[in-house]
This record gives structure tokens, sequence and C-alpha cells, in this order.
């Protein structure tokens, strides 16, 4: 009956019976509403300029908010691994109009759109609308232009468009000198390893994104892979018209002085000959994989 | 018990006569004539537009009127020194406490009791009919009365501990928070460290999830609730409740007053 | 019932104040006292003495740092030790959204009263604080005088066996405080006990079986209005005339009131200066002793505190 005496007990008790009941309903009311909803990935508004009028003056918070939701829904699908990237551009396309100057979102939207699964929505065309946007509203900012030439360079193969968004962006302020070199080298070459290695590596070097940088080093790697292939092939050729055959086996390039050791690849998995004769990666290497995956989308999904 | 009620019917009697309840019942008219004009402007989707332009109404209100006098249920008493000839009667402080919490629910059970017709009126006139879908309008409604008594039962919380100010601000915020719960455990596991992330999860499991309450789509769209969620979330408020106010009954027994 | 209506022991209270609470200020220090039953005791002391701070301990509004008190024989924590006493708190103040009738009514619905009982009570209290007329007026209408008897009518609704009032005269005019002198009365008639605390001295010497002085928040006696005077030194006070001038020593101690000179001595004293007088050719009106009253014995506590005050500020640097 004495409240006085009986609350200090009580409190703990009550306090921990309470949320232990509260843990176990959360869990059980999640449960239930998860077999509700059909579909959680949804975009209430896609409207991004409606949503800038409703968010009244807080228009840059709201596109934070809206720019976490991008790397979430990129993160969580990406790491399920799922295919299919739809809201990736409603969600940049209601960021940057919220925020015409996030320009992380660009950079970021520009290289995930545009590349083929699994890494990207294999949208370069959509890329490009942003990336265009984003210059249209930051025309002094170089990397921007990077960006553009990157995606004509890459994904639409695109070589004399690529080497004029490099010249624009190299006339830009703070434009460091490679870009006007890149300029001169695709307009000449057209794709070429040392061009792709490079884009990449400043790709590399200049993101502060975890997800970027991975991409990227991966990228590089599989670069470095297809490039080292390129020129084990040349060394059998080589060995071919000396020998008279062409070699099936790594060792005999080392026995015959063509290579100094058994090559390996990024990841220190050595290389090996494929059932054609050329030098492709080692089953083991988990680079083989991720070369695979590529190559399966880039047929499955024609570039436009 | 007895004494619980006299003081929620006192409180019941205050908040009507703060007139309150006139200004919203006034606001609930308005809405009518609102969504009667949205839903000529909407073609196709007039029922929806209503429902969740009326349930968003409903529950906006009553979440302002929630923190605001939820807050002012216990610190106006202090303030105003009103509290002092009252706890000299024969009245436990955790009565008043819940008396006034039961005050403050009943209030808001009347006031959205009267937005709802004034919503029911509104689809009336538009479809000229109710249907046994609608039902799930009605469930949504409940819903937002149960949030609404979670966050008057935060708000006290919060008032007995700081100054009034402060106690909106928390339970503004933790109502915010609540909302984002779910987001909570979507956080892409890579960005944080596993403690980080285990120590997120539990707490998403813990904080109030204000999500739970939100059937307004299921509701615009005429679905069906399962009455195993209404059963769950009845449950969910009121250990929930019960567990904020005996904290508070807690801080508030041991509390000096000025 | 057996012994004191309050008993209370070693009775402190310490707030803390300053950045964090990690200073104190002592309010109340070892407050012991009793109050018996049937009596009317008066508390008495300056503004922030520490009578509030009592009173409030007494009401379960604070909660003492140290020490215990017990009401009707009941510890303060015990709820049910409410059911028998009715509190007036300083500078009143209601649900100003209510009128009269349904404040009392309100109260009384806390104590176990059949609606008719509470109906009659409320009746007859808002007569007896001569409120009847302004039954129906919600209370922010009311002025300050109003408020204390709405007060004191809800102190006093459920038949209390002890009232305890704070400051019930403070605010009210003249008129008022009369009518609040006679209820006290009137309660004590009916053999209840009553404790009010207080500023006013003449009310309490008026009114008090006994009082209890308390000074920064000390207790520094405790007994009839009429035996703490007597604790004092007494003296005689001569009335004399006195035309022209004279050397007299006494008259340099004489104050003068227009024709009239007043002379304060010892009894030792009196016959010397009655001597002098004569011999200066003074006309003797009268001799009257003179009892010192609450309100200088009052004032002798409150000075020696304040020096004391003072003493321990010095020696503090």
């Amino acid at each position: 009956m004495n409240s006085q005496k009986s609350i200090p007990w009580l409190l703990p008790l009550v306090l921990l019976a309470g949320f232990a009941g509260i843990w176990r309903l959360q869990h059980s009311i999640d449960a239930q509403r998860t077999s509700l909803s059909q579909e959680r990935d949804d975009i209430l508004l896609r409207s991004g300029k409606l949503v800038k009028l409703m968010s009244l003056e807080y228009a840059p918070l709201a596109a934070d908010i809206y720019w976490t939701r991008v790397v979430q829904y990129y993160g969580n699908k990406h790491v399920r691994g799922q295919a299919g990237l739809e809201l990736l551009w409603p969600l940049l396309d209601i960021t940057t109009t919220l925020d015409p100057h996030l320009l992380i979102s660009y950079r970021f939207g520009a290289m995930f759109l545009s590349q083929s699964a699994p890494t990207g929505a294999g949208r370069p065309d959509l890329a490009i609308q942003l990336v265009q946007r984003g210059i249209k509203a930051n025309p002094d900012y170089w990397r921007l232009y990077e960006d553009l030439g990157f995606i004509y360079y890459f994904d639409l193969k695109d070589y004399p468009k690529a080497s004029e968004a490099f010249l624009e962006g190299s006339k830009k302020p703070g434009a460091q000198m490679w870009m006007k070199v890149m300029a001169a080298k695709v307009a000449a070459e057209g794709e070429s390893f040392d061009t792709s290695a490079k884009l990449w590596q400043d790709i590399y070097e200049s993101t502060a994104d975890p997800t970027v940088k991975k991409n990227a080093e991966l990228r590089l790697q599989l670069l470095r892979a297809k490039e080292d292939c390129r020129q084990i092939d040349l060394l059998a050729d080589a060995y071919a018209k000396k020998v008279g055959r062409r070699p099936t086996r790594m060792i005999e390039l080392v026995q015959a002085g063509f290579l100094r050791g058994i090559p390996g690849d990024p990841l220190r998995y050595a290389y090996v000959f494929g059932e054609d004769g050329k030098a492709e990666l080692n089953v083991e290497s988990p680079l083989l994989e991720q070369q695979l995956l590529l190559e399966r989308y880039n047929k499955a999904i024609p570039q436009n | 018990m007895r004494r619980v009620g006299v003081v929620a019917l006192n409180t019941f009697r205050e908040a009507v006569r703060d007139r309150v309840l006139y200004n919203l019942v006034f606001f609930a008219l308005l809405m009518i004539a609102a969504s009667i004009l949205v839903g000529q402007i909407s073609i196709g989707i007039e029922q929806s537009v209503i429902v969740s332009l009326g349930l968003s109404a409903i529950s906006v209100i009553g979440i302002l009127i929630a923190v605001f006098l939820g807050v002012a249920l216990v610190s106006k008493e202090m303030d105003k020194r009103t509290l002092y000839a009252l706890l000299a009667k024969p009245v436990r402080r955790w009565e008043f406490l819940l008396g006034k919490f039961g005050g403050l629910v009943l209030t808001l059970a009347v006031n959205t009791a009267a937005m709802t017709l004034g919503l029911l009126l509104a689809m009336v006139s538009v479809k000229h009919s109710l249907e046994t879908s609608d039902t799930a309008v009605l469930v949504a409604v409940y819903f937002i009365l149960l949030k609404l008594a979670l966050i008057v039962a935060l708000a006290l919380l919060f008032s007995c501990f700081t100054t009034p100010l402060l106690a909106i601000l928390f339970t503004v915020g933790l109502y915010i928070v609540g909302l984002y719960v779910q987001e909570l455990r979507n956080l892409p596991a890579q960005v944080m460290t596993p403690a980080t992330a285990a120590f997120t999860k539990g707490l998403s499991y813990l904080l109030p999830n204000f999500e739970n309450f939100n059937v307004m789509a299921m509701a615009a769209h005429g679905q069906t609730v399962p009455g195993t969620l209404i059963l769950q979330n009845t449950l969910y408020t009121v250990a929930y409740c019960t567990i904020v106010l005996v904290a508070a009954s807690a801080a508030f027994s041991r509390k000096n007053l000025k | 019932m057996s012994g004191a209506a309050i008993e209370i022991e070693n009775l402190t209270k310490e707030y803390p104040f300053g950045f964090l609470h990690l200073k104190k200020k002592t309010s109340l220090e070892g407050l012991n006292m009793q109050v018996e039953t049937g009596e009317v005791f008066g508390f008495i002391g300056p503004n922030g003495a520490g009578k509030s701070t009592t009173i409030k301990l007494l009401m379960g509004l604070i909660f003492p740092t140290a020490g215990s008190a017990r009401i009707l024989g009941k510890p303060i924590s015990d709820v049910k030790m409410h059911c028998d006493i009715g509190y007036l708190p300083e500078q009143p103040y209601f649900y100003d959204y209510l009128t009269a009738a349904e404040l009392l009514d309100y109260f009384a619905r806390f104590h176990d009263l059949t609606a008719a009982d509470r109906k009659d009570r409320v009746e007859r209290m808002l007569k007896k604080v001569g409120l009847e007329t302004a039954r129906k007026i919600q209370l922010r209408k009311y002025s300050k005088g109003m408020l204390q008897r709405v007060g004191l009518a809800q102190a006093i609704l459920h038949d209390p066996k002890l009232v305890i009032l704070d400051e019930p005269m403070s605010g009210l005019d003249p008129v008022g405080r009369r009518e609040v002198r006679d209820i006290i009365l009137e309660l004590k008639r009916e053999g209840k006990t009553v404790m009010f605390s207080t500023h006013i001295l003449s009310d309490a010497e008026m009114l008090c079986d006994r009082v209890g002085v308390i000074v920064g928040g000390k207790l520094r006696g405790v007994g009839a209005p009429g035996t703490l005077v007597d604790m004092k030194t007494q003296g005689l006070e001569i009335l004399f005339e006195l035309a022209g001038t004279s050397t007299a020593p006494m008259l340099s101690k004489a104050t003068r009131t227009g024709e009239y000179y007043r002379l304060q001595v010892t009894e030792e004293e009196l016959y010397a200066a009655i001597e002098q007088l004569r011999g200066a050719g003074a006309k003797i009106h009268s001799v009257v002793q003179v009892k010192a009253t609450l309100e200088e014995f009052f004032m002798h506590l409150v000075e020696a505190d304040r020096a004391q005050g003072a003493a321990v500020e010095v020696s503090g640097k």
C-alpha cells in the first residue's frame, strides 16, 4: 500500500520486464508489418520540385536526407547482390533538385547510374543527363567534366565526345594537367590501358567515399589483369614463333626465358592459360568472379 | 483509483474550458471543406486524398496537443503552485500523475473522435456512402490515438525531469527518432563497427517505434488491417506507457516542489 | 489522541544550488518542535527564516535532508495522515478555470464524502468565508484576498483535526484579517489544533497559546507569547513634563514628544531618577511598567542573527 516504500524495488523490475516485453512485441510487430507491405522501396513523392516546395527553406537539409537514402538504397541493393536500381535515378533526381550544389550526388550518381550491373544501373543516358545538370549548376567544377568524359569513354565508348569533355574540363580553374593530356590521348587512341588506368586511378585517389573507392580499386585490378593477360598473350605469340607451338602452361614461358617467374594477378593468384590458349585469371582468384559478372551483364544488357 | 478518476475528470474539464476542443472542432469543419475542394481537383484519387489528408491532420493536431498539453500537465501545476493544496489532500503523487495522463488521453480521444466524424462526413460527401472497407480508417484513427497516448506519457516523463521547453524538445525529438527507428536497422552495416551496429540494432527494438502505428497508406487504399496488428499495437502502447509512467512516477515522487 | 499533534525531530533541509548543484544552502537546521493537540501554535519569523520550508516538509511537498516528523501520530510519508489535516499554502493559487464552488467540490472528492454531504459542506464553507455571492465566478477573476478565503475554505472543508496555515493573514485587508482570526478562534473552540505561520507579530500575540520563533533556519525560542517576553529584562517608563531646561544627567536619556518627556529606567534606577527629576522641577505624570513586546524580542533575535552572520562572513575571509 505504501507507495513510497514499494517504488524503489518496483522501478527496476517494471523497467526490465517492460523493456523485455517491448523487445518481443517489436519483433512480432515487425514480422506482422513486413508481411503486409508488398513494396518497401517506395518513394512517396517522385517530383523533386514538389519535395523542394514542401521542405520550405530547409531544402538543403532535405537534400541531405535524400542523399543518405540514395546511399542506403544503393548500399542495401549492393550488399544483397540484387539487380535493378530502378529508384536510383528518381532519388538522385530529387536530391539534386533539392540541392543543386550537392556535388557528391552528381559524381556518385554518374558513376553508378552509368556503370552496367551489378555495380550500376546501366543507364549512361541518365548519368549524362545528371552530370550535364550538375555542370549547368556548377559550371566551374572541373571534376564533373571528368565524370562526363568518363561516361563517354567507358560506358558509351564515344571517344570524340569523351575527348571533348576532358578538354572542356581542363580549361576550368583548378583542373589538373592530365585532363588536357587525356583529351589528346583519347582523341588519338580511343580506349587504351593507360587512359583507363589513369582515369580509375584518379577516381581512386580523389574520392573519400568507401563504396566508390572500392569500386575503383576493383576496376583497376581488373584492368591490370586484362593488360597482364594481353602482355602474356604477346609473349605466348613470340614463344609460338620460336618453338612452333603455343604454350599450355605458364612454366613453359619461364623455362624458355620469356618470363622471370610465373606472373600473378593483383591479388597474387597465378595467371593460367585457358582452353583457347589465351592467358586468363586463375579459377581461385576472386577477381575472376567479378570479371565474369561484369562480362555477363555486359552481354545481357546491350549498350545503347 | 477513484482519486485518479477525479484528477482525470478535472484535467479534462480544464482542457474543455481552455477552448482547445472548440478550435479543433472548427479545424475539423475546415478540413471537410478543404478535402471536398481537393477531392474536386484530384481526379480519380479523391478517396485516398481525403483519407490521407484527414488522417494526417488528425495526427498532426493530436501530436501538437499531446506534446504541449502533455508537458504542461504537471509543470504548469508546479509553476502556478496549484499542486500544493492538492497534494495536501489524501492523494498520492502517482495517483495525481496517472490522473493527469488519463485526463489528457480522454481529451485527445474526444478531440480525435470529433475530427474523425468530420473526416467520415467528408468521405460521405464525396462518395455518398460508407463501405466496410472504410473501417480501416477507424483502425488508423485508433492507432493515432495509441500513438498520442504514448507521446503524452513521454511528455509527462520529461516534464518531471526538466524545464517545459526542454521537455517539449525531448518529446518531439524522441518522436522524430521513433519514426526513423526502422531506418536505424537498415543502416548499411559496413559503415559501422560491429559494436556500434549491434548497439543501434538493439536500440532500434527498445526505442518507442512510432512507425508501428502508421497504417495511413493501408487506410487510404481501403485495405484491411489485420486484427493481430491491432492487438499487438494495443499491447505495445499499454506496455510502453506503463514503463514510462512508472518511471515518471518514480521521478515525480522524489521531486521537491519549489 | 495521545501526545502532540505535530512532533518534529531534527528536521533539516538543504537546498543544492550553483552550477551542477555542488553548493548547499541550509534553509532549516535540526528543527525540534512539538505542537500540542488542541492548541493554537504560531510559527513566527522573518521572510526566508524557514517557516514555509517547515510547513512544506510537513505537507510532503518537499523532502527532508535529515530528520523526521509525525503528524497525529503518523509519519509524514503516510498518505492517510492527509485525511485529517487541512493546509493553506502561502499565497494560494488555484485552478483559475474553476469557480469557488467547483474548486471546493473538486477537493472534497478526495475525501470519502457522500454527494449530499459534499454539497452541504461546500455551501457551509462558502458562507463561512463570505464567498456565497461570488461562488459562480471563475477564480481567475478573484482578488488576492478572495483567493485567500477560498484557500481557507478548502483547508477546513473536510473538518480536519489539524489545520496548518501558511501566512493566512497576508494579502488581507483589516476586515479580512479579523475574519481569519475569528475562524482560527472558532477552530480552537471546536477543539482543533491550529498551526499557522506569520511575520505579523500582533496576530500571533493575540491568537496563540504558544509561539515558536524561527530565524535563519533555527528555532530560537518556544513558549507562550507572555513567557517568551518575560525572559527579557523589563523596565519602567516615567512620563513627565518639564518647563525650562535642566542639566540633570538623567534628562539626556529622555525622549521628548511635544510637551512630554519619556524616560526608560530599570527598577534599581527608579528612585534616583525620580529624585533627579523632582530636583529639576519636572512634573511627573505617571510611572508605568514596560512590557517588552514580542516584536522587540523578535527584533533582538533577528539582529543577533545578522550580527552572527556578518561575523561568520568576516571570519570566512
